[in-house]
């Protein structure tokens, strides 16, 4: 048996073990990525192997925390893909427009780098107050800090580059307040988003959404759940709504890609279509 | 012969000396001087290489596919830029994507991450070298090439400690040597050749898929 052979068993029993106490199902997370992530997870542990690790993870919720925060999170940036927040800017903003009102799910927000660029994006565009955005996240660590909105001033810069090439109308710096080594973002974009814990792997839709953006979370998928995942994403928008991947995750060779037209073709927006 | 001995491994984890080795992939890393290299090597495979080949060049995280395609006109074999859950297929060429890790998966698919840097590098050639030890074992070929940088002398350790094969570019032929320096310096490596012999060691290599001469039994190890 190959040692990888034995890391593998174990890996499949702890998950499993997570699953039937804790109610996290990660079994069907692509294996290469979360087996990194994990591995990353023992070797800042202090176990040996994770069947040592198990005894402890199962029996110490405090255990299984730190070991879902090494699993679940996601890192991001603000304004990421900075083509992707020009094209929402430039071709799906003005859709938005045309409602009194628009719904957003953006899901597996992490820590909310994302949600806050589309709040910058949406309120330079004349939308404050006419939205609401519920960024989610099966991490509740991590949804706290997103809430918080607080951030290394030395990203600053780099958010700053993003933000001008995305096609921002004001000076970045109008949106945080230094403080030491950090940044602190506004209030105003933190009023019209709501962050709340949900899990793609089990809980289920939010109603009527003009917009949902989850972008780079399913390639940490199995096929099947990524299955579950657009499903869910599908039932939740109104036609006419739009649905925002990372730039390398695509509807093609799907099902439900039929009912959507590609807006901006290499950058992922797709939009519902009537009927 | 071959056969019956590798379907018998040893317990111990380790290949036995004398079985004959059926090679799956090849994983190439690559960094400064990259392109230049890439045209050069996949320019000598002929469309026919049986093998699939993933690589990661290095390369800055708002660039475009042009490097995908201009492999792809300019070789025999297929290239293209890795999607998710892209099919791994005999003689196509996969290049990571700008801006994700490539990893293997199990069920012989394609997978991207956007976790943080490894090496200081995203794509980094250690986290598809790792994966793709730990999918194909004895059955990869890793390659490492010019660049300024360290990635992938962990990762070809890793494809050297679960059986696979190193190669690595001869550091006098390399346009910048420090990559294939700490290869070198990392593990036990195989073969270490100038970039113009690659591609004839290549072939030489995977044509043992299905003939096993009688005088390479053994030399694998």
């Amino acid at each position: 048996m190959k040692p990888d052979e034995v890391e593998d068993v174990e890996i499949r029993l702890l998950l499993e073990g997570v699953q039937r106490i804790y109610g996290y199902d990660f079994r069907d997370y692509a294996d290469a990525s979360i087996k990194r992530r994990l591995n990353h997870w023992l070797a800042e542990s202090g176990f040996d192997t994770f069947s040592q690790a198990q005894s402890r993870l199962l029996r110490e919720r405090s255990v299984f925390e730190s070991l879902l925060r090494g699993i679940t999170v996601n890192v991001t940036e603000m304004f990421r893909d900075p083509a992707f927040f020009r094209a929402v800017r430039e071709q799906v903003v003005p859709f938005l427009k045309t409602y009194p009102f628009v719904k957003i799910w953006h899901a597996g927000c992490a820590t909310g780098e994302e949600a806050y660029s589309m709040a910058i994006l949406l309120n330079e565009e004349g939308m404050a107050g006419r939205y609401r955005m519920y960024a989610t996240d099966i991490n509740e660590t991590v949804l706290q800090k997103a809430s918080e909105g607080v951030m290394p001033i030395t990203e600053m810069q780099r958010f700053t580059r993003n933000y001008q090439k995305a096609g921002g109308r004001a000076s970045f710096a109008d949106y945080y307040t230094a403080r030491y080594d950090r940044a602190i973002l506004s209030a105003a974009l933190k009023k019209d988003i709501v962050f709340a814990p949900h899990n793609l792997a089990v809980d289920g839709e939010f109603g009527e959404m003009n917009l949902v953006l989850c972008r780079n979370v399913m390639i940490y998928f199995k096929p099947a759940l990524k299955e579950r995942c657009l499903r869910l994403f599908d039932s939740s928008l109104l036609a006419g709504g739009f649905l925002c991947l990372g730039l390398k995750e695509s509807l093609e060779r799907r099902k439900m890609g039929e009912r959507y037209e590609e807006l901006a073709a290499p950058l992922r927006i797709y939009r519902k279509r009537y009927g | 012969m071959a056969e019956t001995l590798d379907a018998n491994p040893r317990q111990d984890g380790t290949a036995p000396k004398t079985a004959a080795r059926s090679f799956e992939a090849v994983t190439i890393g690559v960094s400064t001087g990259g392109v230049h290299a890439l045209q050069k090597l996949l320019g000598q495979l002929p469309a026919t290489f049986p093998l699939p080949i993933l690589i990661v060049q290095h390369i800055s995280a708002d660039a475009d596919s042009g490097l995908a395609k201009l492999l792809d006109e300019r070789c025999p074999l297929r290239v293209k830029e890795a999607d998710e859950q892209d099919e791994i297929r005999p003689g196509t060429v996969y290049l990571a994507p700008p801006n994700y890790h490539l990893l293997v998966e199990r069920e012989g698919f394609l997978s991207l991450s956007a976790d943080p840097y490894v090496s200081f590098a995203r794509p980094s050639v250690d986290v598809l070298f790792e994966s793709a030890a730990a999918v194909f074992g004895r059955g990869l070929i890793g390659i490492v090439l010019t660049g300024a940088n360290f990635d992938g002398s962990q990762g070809l350790k890793t494809i050297k400690r679960k059986g696979g094969v190193a190669i690595v570019q001869d550091p006098a032929d390399a346009e910048a040597r420090q990559m294939p320096q700490a290869a070198i310096a990392a593990t036990g490596v195989d073969y270490v050749v100038a970039l113009d012999g690659m591609a004839a060691l290549l072939q030489k290599l995977a044509a043992r898929r299905n003939t096993i001469p009688h005088d390479e039994k053994g030399r694998d190890d």
